[in-house]
């Protein structure tokens, strides 16, 4: 089954994307981990996004569209980035969910793809 | 037929069907699925068992009415039409496997793991796993847990399309991880007993608990993982307080606390039991919540024998509990047994010691309060916590009770 693990960050993890001190231990880590899903042959895709702050938020409502500056949900943590798996059941896709950096200190929500 | 000859009989329809439904879940990982296509048959079952007796092979005799049914065509809006080939496959596996020499695979203990598993709403754990391993229906287990029917069918149907669709895995975890998961699925039988624990007399129809129900998973569980010290400990447990039933409630059926319960009415057999299977637990050297928790109530038991109650011991016991497994219930459970075995003034200063946000509903707190204030002729504060445990209080004859110790309060 395809599950795509939706990767939640704090403000803190999101800024140490660009913090010269603790850039490395962030791309690091995510580096890692995507390593160990190509090597594990379970990655099927996925991107790092951009911070919420360049988020652009849209609505179509009676043929008028509604632009608006900044994320969907104004959470404490963000959307990040996402990874799609292919593995055998929810259990063992958990299990890679755990190991991903952002399991430790944001939040990790697996979902599983719907089937088109 | 004898009543117990029609109750081993329905029990052993519950336990085929629950080897059959885990069997076809574990196969096709549809539990609606597999519930649809042995319902009728269950329902068959259920009916001609008692009178006919138990057939020679239980399974095989489900599954060919099963598949009557689903090879009756007018019949299939039922079952979904995505999973009737796979299910048909599956049952037609099932049949071949039945009628072999060898019994039926019991693959039941993978269920419970999947209806306990961290993934599904911890609230719909013991319903599910009432529903899939013993066919309990949604009503009965609606009216244990005091919710209305309806609710509890559409939350039970939630929760099964997550484990179709989520793709759970049906598979007992490995050893790593088994500890933890055990701990879930004994915490979900135990919760199916106290359901049953405050409706002793069964005068509040509304509440027929499923105190027989989680025993029988918890003989289930305790036979499947005999190596398990955690499973023997909540088995032996819930025959202890089950020894008790009859003393809970005295002629008039008023409430009777643990102290002042006439140890004649305390079964013996059941209690011989437990002890038992408490000392079998206790050769692992691995202690746990569950086994210090029967351990506690086994030396309750000890007073039908030497006529005392250890408060020593029993303190001792929930120092260690609280160490594994800190709660509410052991903290409040602790200050008694202190009051118990040094005075009023050591318990209540540990019970003013639980986090006042927890206890906040938490009605034995406050009766317990109550009790000790009351012991220290702090008479308007203990009315007060009386006031509020009884107003906590969901089974009337334990409300009665308290308004009594309230009154004696005032007068005495």
């Amino acid at each position: 089954m395809k599950y795509t693990i939706l990767i939640y960050e704090t403000a803190g993890e999101l800024g140490a994307r660009t913090d010269q001190h603790r850039q490395p231990a962030y791309w690091g880590a995510y580096r890692a981990y995507t390593q160990a899903l190509k090597a594990a042959g379970v990655m099927v895709g996925g991107s790092g996004l951009q911070p919420p702050s360049v988020a652009t938020t849209v609505r179509q409502r009676d043929g008028k569209r509604q632009v608006q500056d900044g994320p969907y949900a104004d959470t404490k943590e963000q959307l990040g980035g996402y990874y799609e798996i292919e593995v055998a059941d929810l259990d063992t896709a958990l299990d890679w969910a755990a190991r991903c950096p952002a399991a430790a200190t944001g939040a990790v929500e697996v979902r599983p793809n719907l089937v088109m | 037929m004898t009543d117990d000859a029609r109750r081993a009989a329905e029990l052993a329809a519950r336990a085929s069907y629950g080897r059959l439904l885990a069997y076809l879940a574990r196969r096709s990982r549809d539990v609606a699925a597999a519930e649809d296509a042995l319902g009728d048959s269950f329902v068959a079952a259920l009916a001609t068992w008692p009178r006919d007796g138990v057939p020679e092979r239980p399974e095989a005799w489900l599954l060919a009415a099963a598949r009557r049914r689903l090879l009756d065509a007018g019949r299939h809006a039922g079952v979904r039409a995505r999973a009737r080939p796979a299910l048909e496959a599956v049952v037609d596996e099932a049949q071949g496997v039945a009628s072999s020499v060898h019994g039926f695979p019991d693959e039941r203990l993978a269920l419970l793991f999947v209806c306990a598993h961290p993934a599904i709403d911890e609230g719909m754990r013991t319903p599910l796993m009432l529903q899939t391993v013993l066919g309990l229906d949604a009503a009965r287990i609606a009216a244990a847990f005091l919710v209305p029917a309806a609710t509890m069918g559409q939350r039970l149907v939630r929760v099964k399309t997550k484990i179709r669709d989520a793709g759970m895995r049906f598979e007992v975890p490995g050893p790593d991880e088994l500890a933890p998961r055990l701990g879930s699925v004994l915490g979900a039988i135990y919760a199916a007993y106290g359901s049953g624990w405050d409706d002793v007399d069964g005068a509040d129809t509304r509440r027929r608990g499923l105190a027989e129900e989680a025993i029988w998973l918890g003989r289930l569980v305790a036979r499947l993982l005999a190596d398990e010290p955690e499973a023997l400990g909540l088995l032996a447990l819930m025959l202890h307080c089950e020894a008790r039933r009859a003393a809970r409630r005295d002629a008039a059926g008023g409430y009777v606390p643990l102290s002042e319960q006439d140890v004649s009415c305390w079964a013996r057999p059941i209690v011989d039991e437990a002890e038992g299977i408490l000392r079998q637990a206790s050769r692992a050297g691995r202690p746990g919540r569950f086994q210090l928790e029967a351990a506690v109530q086994s030396a309750h038991a000890m007073r039908a024998v030497s006529g005392r109650t250890d408060w020593e011991a029993i303190v001792l016991l929930y120092d260690a509990l609280i160490r594994v497994a800190p709660t509410v219930g052991a903290e409040v459970a602790r200050a008694a047994a202190l009051a118990e075995r040094g005075g009023a003034e050591p318990g209540l200063a540990a019970l003013v010691a639980v986090p006042a946000a927890v206890v906040a509903s938490y009605q034995p707190f406050w009766a317990l309060r109550g009790h000790l204030l009351g012991r220290l002729r702090r008479v308007d504060e203990a009315a007060q916590a009386y006031a509020r445990a009884i107003a906590l209080g969901e089974d009337p004859a334990v409300r009665r009770f308290l308004e009594e110790k309230e009154r004696v309060l005032r007068t005495g």
